[in-house]
């Protein structure tokens, strides 16, 4: 493949996969290892009426109010799921499926009532995403990589993807000690005086910088896979933290890349003529992914557990 | 409008919906409230989430078949198929992995989900116009429903309905203490499957109502809602089917009354609407109901609290204290505590003397544990034992130089 096809058409689109891929797979390690899996799935879902409001009230299709809208509705989501968890007493996992459907539901209904499916902001586009369309035509070839006004032309996803790995990379970097500690022994970590607390909070407010910058970019289903398949498969490989997120950093990237390949030119070599869903298969691959770990991991049994069942 | 689509008088289309969307609610809330007891409510995502590979597959096979492709009962068959997989996927990852419920629960409804979509999109390239009506299965659609796919509905809820009827004793004792079921010989794994197996029923009946995704909304909130009103779980049962049925009818008819109202996300907003209402209004386990117990607590402290204060001639500046006892009579405006106060306040006092004797006493010991500065110390001891409380105390005593 020449790379004047290449650059302009599939190296944009990969990349940011990739960012995404690795973004939301970093925080997913600590929400495993947390038993907060869910959180990922629950976010996806409930950006969809602030996307929507942020559009209501802007009347623009931007980045920055609609990932506003998308953080403030995660926000909301995750004050009235603990609200109605205390004021209830009802058992988290209930909770969480009362305000993420309920969320979902006022998403839909909003967009349906405002006829925003003109714009091309429908149900469809925020669930598969559209990394295929994420191209950057000013480019020629390879060399436009070093050719500023090409360059200017990139893409803002690209950038913004970039940025949140970047961000989450950073987070996740400063608080290692503590995240660690306080990920297999909260109540260790507190008699040391960490604020289990605070921490667990900006876990889950960096998840949701994540999700919702990649929701943005590569749509919901890469989201809630990415938190969970590639941690989930690196569980199986390694013993030891720092072990299980250089294996879910590489799971991450093996299932953008390959998934995207797959979804770009599987079909042809099928002989189909058009492209199936990026995002699609990108989640299928992780998924794959995980089912090899689990069947011939090194690590995939609980510990104590019989070997061999 | 709404008047008339409550009545059922919208016409043939509507009233069939309606009644279908209620025999749906029922059997949702039904079943859901087994998987809430069980703790296991977000299976219900994974199952739905799990349901539209099926879908797709379905589709293309009975295309490949030469068939029309969107036969409702064909794709049925195929959701509860891919359905099953799910399930089993779910299954393996918590019992033979290391990885908790949740992370199972996650994976399976993220990997089955998007190679649904991967299969939507090869279907998309098919052909145009075929495909039609296979987007409704994602968020739901009733608009066109037919008299067969009515009856396909009508039949899978009223079967679900039945076989909840046979297996609810087993179920209601698993869901509860499945430690206790497998002791009686229940085994608790069958039960579970067969749980799992209504719940897939009732996702694969609702997909065309309320759409893939909102389904789980269905199973979980009526469920939740039903827990506040009662403790007894045949009541729990009942009534998470009356909140289902009435929420899937209102939506329904709420739906059919205006344009651009689509049905499932109605229905599920009516449902949170009652739910909001039991997690206000129920009693005990509401939060009105929480809010006048706190309120009544908070009286009871601050008037016996006022009252060893005018007893002992200190000055009260705490407002709530005051108001409450010049309510009661007990203080006059100026602050001057009225004949009823010093009587009440006296007797306050020496109960409180009467209790500080009753728990120095090793005797008194399983009385004195009620203590609390709130309870009246008659209903605690007999009059015998209070005289004879008094008597060790003393009576007033003159002062000797």
């Amino acid at each position: 493949m020449s790379g004047a096809e290449f650059v302009p058409l599939s190296l944009t689109p990969l990349l940011i996969g990739v960012f995404a891929a690795v973004a939301c797979a970093l925080p997913g390690n600590f929400l495993l290892l947390r038993r907060q899996a869910l959180i990922g799935d629950a976010i996806s879902h409930v950006v969809l009426p602030g996307i929507v409001v942020a559009f209501l009230l802007t009347g623009v299709i931007a980045a920055g109010p609609m990932m506003l809208g998308a953080a403030g509705a995660a926000i909301v989501a995750v004050v009235v799921i603990e609200l109605i968890r205390r004021l209830g007493r009802i058992e988290p996992g209930a909770a969480m499926g009362v305000v993420f459907t309920t969320m979902f539901a006022g998403g839909v209904l909003l967009l349906e009532q405002t006829d925003t499916s003109a714009v091309h902001l429908d149900v469809e586009h925020a669930l598969y995403g559209n990394l295929e369309s994420l191209i950057w035509l000013d480019a020629t070839g390879w060399e436009s990589l070093l050719d500023p006004v090409a360059l200017s032309y990139l893409p803002t996803e690209l950038l913004r993807m970039g940025l949140t790995l970047i961000g989450v990379t950073v987070f996740i970097a400063l608080f290692w000690r503590p995240l660690k500690i306080a990920t297999f022994d909260e109540g260790f970590a507190r008699t040391l005086g960490i604020r289990t607390d605070l921490l667990g909070l900006g876990l889950v407010i960096t998840a949701a910088i994540a999700a919702v910058a990649a929701f943005d970019a590569v749509g919901s289903i890469i989201v809630i896979a990415m938190f969970i398949c590639p941690p989930a498969a690196a569980r199986m490989m390694s013993n030891q933290l720092e072990g299980q997120l250089g294996w879910s950093v590489g799971f991450a990237v093996v299932s953008a890349v390959v998934g995207y390949v797959l979804a770009g030119y599987g079909p042809l070599w099928l002989g189909a003529a058009d492209a199936v869903s990026a995002a699609g298969m990108i989640a299928t691959v992780s998924g794959l992914l995980l089912a090899i770990a689990a069947r011939f991991g090194p690590c995939r049994h609980r510990a104590g557990a019989p070997a061999g069942v | 409008m709404l008047w008339d689509a409550l009545l059922l008088q919208m016409g043939y289309n509507a009233t069939l919906v309606a009644i279908g969307a209620t025999l749906l609610g029922i059997a949702a809330g039904i079943t859901g409230t087994f998987l809430f007891l069980r703790k296991r409510a977000l299976v219900s995502d994974a199952i739905s989430h799990a349901t539209l590979p099926g879908v797709g597959l379905a589709f293309l096979v009975m295309v490949a078949l030469g068939g029309d492709g969107r036969n409702l009962a064909g794709l049925l068959l195929g959701s509860a198929l891919s359905a099953m997989a799910g399930l089993w996927c779910l299954n393996w990852l918590t019992r033979r992995t290391r990885l908790a419920e949740d992370a199972a629960i996650g994976a399976v409804l993220s990997v089955f989900f998007g190679f649904g979509i991967v299969i939507l999109t090869v279907i998309q390239t098919l052909g145009v116009g075929r495909q039609a009506g296979l987007e409704g299965f994602l968020l739901g659609s009733t608009a066109g429903m037919l008299w067969n796919d009515a009856l396909v509905i009508a039949g899978g809820g009223a079967a679900t309905l039945l076989l909840i009827l046979l297996l609810r004793r087993p179920m209601t004792l698993v869901a509860f203490d499945p430690e206790y079921a497998a002791s009686q010989g229940v085994s608790v794994s069958r039960i579970d499957m067969m749980m799992m197996g209504l719940v897939m029923a009732v996702t694969v009946v609702g997909l065309k109502i309320v759409g893939l995704i909102l389904i789980v909304a269905l199973l979980i909130i009526p469920a939740v809602t039903a827990r506040f009103w009662t403790e007894r779980s045949d009541l729990v049962v009942l009534l998470a089917g009356g909140a289902g049925g009435l929420s899937a009818y209102l939506g329904a008819a709420v739906s059919a009354s205006a344009p651009n109202l689509p049905t499932g996300p109605i229905i599920v907003l009516m449902s949170f609407g009652l739910f909001a209402l039991s997690l206000l209004l129920a009693p005990n386990r509401g939060v009105l109901a929480a809010v006048l117990r706190h309120r009544r607590f908070q009286r009871r402290v601050h008037l016996r609290q006022g009252l060893l204060a005018l007893a002992q001639d200190q000055v009260i500046y705490e407002p709530l204290t005051l108001r409450l006892l010049r309510q009661r009579g007990l203080l006059r405006a100026d602050g001057v505590p009225t004949e009823q106060g010093r009587a009440r306040a006296a007797k306050a006092l020496r109960d409180e003397h009467r209790w500080a004797l009753v728990r120095s006493d090793q005797t008194h010991e399983a009385a004195a544990a009620l203590y609390d500065g709130l309870r009246e110390i008659e209903t605690v001891l007999t009059a015998d034992q209070i005289s004879d409380i008094d008597r060790r105390m003393g009576g007033p005593r003159e002062v000797l130089p």
